[in-house]
């Protein structure tokens, strides 16, 4: 496998939240990319050959750069953080693109996520949602005796994959519906499903529901393409989980509210 | 009270609703082909499972009033959610997003839903009200050889067939995503929930297909048995006067 590989680089460029936006070509920007670089790295290299030229840099979000923060995101070739399974942008290597191949790379799309500038968009919506959910009773003063609250593994292992979300959005940017079920049920059933979190259960997921859907995000039509385009592959069954809660707290008094 | 979210209001309780009914209605068609397979059995069992249906008002209207509500909510709330879900995401994406996962079925369901409400206004008026003779006379004494006569004609053979294998996509993943939708979810079932779905859409576009097709190569519906379903109800009518 050659060192370096050549791309026919499409990027959306947009100026700003008004700006109609288009694709670029900088396919003369994308020459020699080596094949160690993460995606994150190539933008890089073509944004500093852009600043030489004078141009403005492709603008676009980053901050760890392991796959643990979500602040990455771009949809590539259609696919939100690009083909590799379970992997976000900044840990999707050129290797695993062919030499000369055609990238396109796009905002992720979503009526709740407004593009800001070119790949940069406003996720800020998914902040509103995790504010709803109010808060958990726990003690917060000196640290807790360890298995005070017994928990069993099978229980606290379904919570922890829940909470590997890391709020990036692609789920919603993979969802036909632009909905954001995934993450609110991943954020609703890493709560919910410990026993820290079942006084406030059924509160809390009606006030993150209900601001999920004043946010403008879609309904779930179970396609279950966030699943597949999760980078860390939570599955949709959180979602029949939430759906479950959801009824429950709407049909019965168990959060202490009459209907 | 924190009742804004009631069902109707929030996109999972709408969802529910949608599934709830879809799967009443899906319920009505696996009886329904169920009744209608002791077309096998001869006029004479065809024609008098029929007049015992109409004979029994409670289940007769029962079902009626049921099914009718649950078609009005199935509708009503699939078109609020679709039209949010069409309203979601104003820019679309310039490359087009890949399908990773999704199936044909899946997809296709804002298609196959309002083609199905139009087979279901036509299937109604064709054999219920006010009946329609395609092919000869309808008598509402004999629906055997109503649907004998009319399932002859290629084309009305043809649209019921066409009709039922979108119904068989519908319910494919209708039946799964009801499912999902009120949150009818296990780890230990799922694979079972799947294939149950599949396996029920399955009968029911299979059964439903089966019936023009046993008409036409005269599996159902020979001519003796055509001209027997016709003396038997002039025997009764003769009898009644």
């Amino acid at each position: 496998m050659s060192e370096t590989i050549d791309l026919k680089l499409h990027v959306w460029r947009q100026s700003g939240p008004k700006d109609k936006g288009a694709f670029a070509d900088y396919s003369k920007h994308a020459k020699g990319i080596s094949t160690h670089a993460s995606f994150l790295e190539m933008l890089d290299v073509v944004n500093e050959r852009l600043v030489a030229e004078g141009e403005a840099p492709i603008a676009f979000d980053h901050d760890c750069r392991e796959g643990i923060c979500g602040m990455c995101g771009a949809v590539i070739n259609g696919v939100p953080h690009g083909h590799r399974k379970q992997t976000t942008t900044c840990q999707l290597h050129m290797r695993e693109f062919q030499n000369n191949a055609e990238v396109y790379v796009e905002p992720f799309r979503a009526g709740s996520f407004p593009i800001i500038q070119d790949l940069v968009v406003d996720r800020s919506s998914f902040d509103t949602i995790i504010q709803a959910g109010g808060y958990v009773s726990v003690r917060t003063g000196s640290a807790p005796d360890a298995n005070e609250i017994p928990i069993p593994k099978q229980i606290s292992d379904r919570a922890m994959d829940a909470a590997q979300c890391i709020g990036c959005g692609a789920c919603v940017a993979a969802c036909p519906n632009a909905s954001a079920s995934l993450f609110l049920s991943a954020k609703l059933a890493h709560l919910n499903l410990l026993p820290q979190g079942q006084p406030e259960r059924y509160r809390r997921t009606r006030q993150m529901v209900l601001a999920h859907d004043q946010a403008g995000f879609g309904g779930c039509t179970n396609h279950r393409e966030c699943e597949a385009a999760c980078p860390k592959g939570i599955s949709t069954d959180f979602i029949a989980r939430m759906n479950r809660d959801v009824l429950v707290a709407s049909l019965t008094d168990k959060d202490g509210e009459l209907i | 009270m924190q009742g804004v979210l009631t069902l109707t209001r929030s996109t999972i309780g709408q969802k529910a609703i949608v599934a709830v009914t879809g799967v009443i209605l899906f319920g009505f068609v696996i009886g329904h082909l169920t009744g209608n397979l002791i077309l096998l059995a001869g006029p004479e069992a065809y024609n008098a499972y029929a007049a015992a249906l109409k004979g029994n008002a409670p289940l007769l209207w029962g079902t009626r009033i049921t099914l009718l509500t649950s078609v009005i909510l199935h509708i009503v709330f699939t078109m609020q959610l679709a039209k949010r879900n069409a309203s979601a995401r104003p820019n679309a994406y310039q490359k087009p997003r890949k399908d990773l996962v999704t199936t044909y079925a899946a997809r296709s369901m804002v298609l196959t839903g309002p083609l199905l409400a139009a087979f279901i206004a036509f299937h109604l008026a064709h054999f219920t009200v006010p009946g329609i003779g395609i092919n000869g006379v309808f008598d509402p004494h004999n629906p055997y050889a109503n649907l004998v006569q009319d399932f002859r004609v290629w084309y009305v053979s043809a649209i019921y067939i066409f009709a039922n294998i979108l119904l068989g996509l519908h319910l494919w993943h209708g039946g799964w995503s009801a499912a999902q939708s009120i949150g009818a979810q296990h780890p230990k079932y799922d694979a079972l929930k799947m294939r149950l779905a599949a396996g029920l859409a399955l009968f029911v576009a299979c059964g439903n297909v089966f019936i023009p097709i046993a008409v036409q190569t005269h599996i159902i519906g020979s001519s003796e048995q055509l001209a027997e379903s016709r003396a038997l109800v002039a025997a009764e009518q003769a009898e009644e006067e």
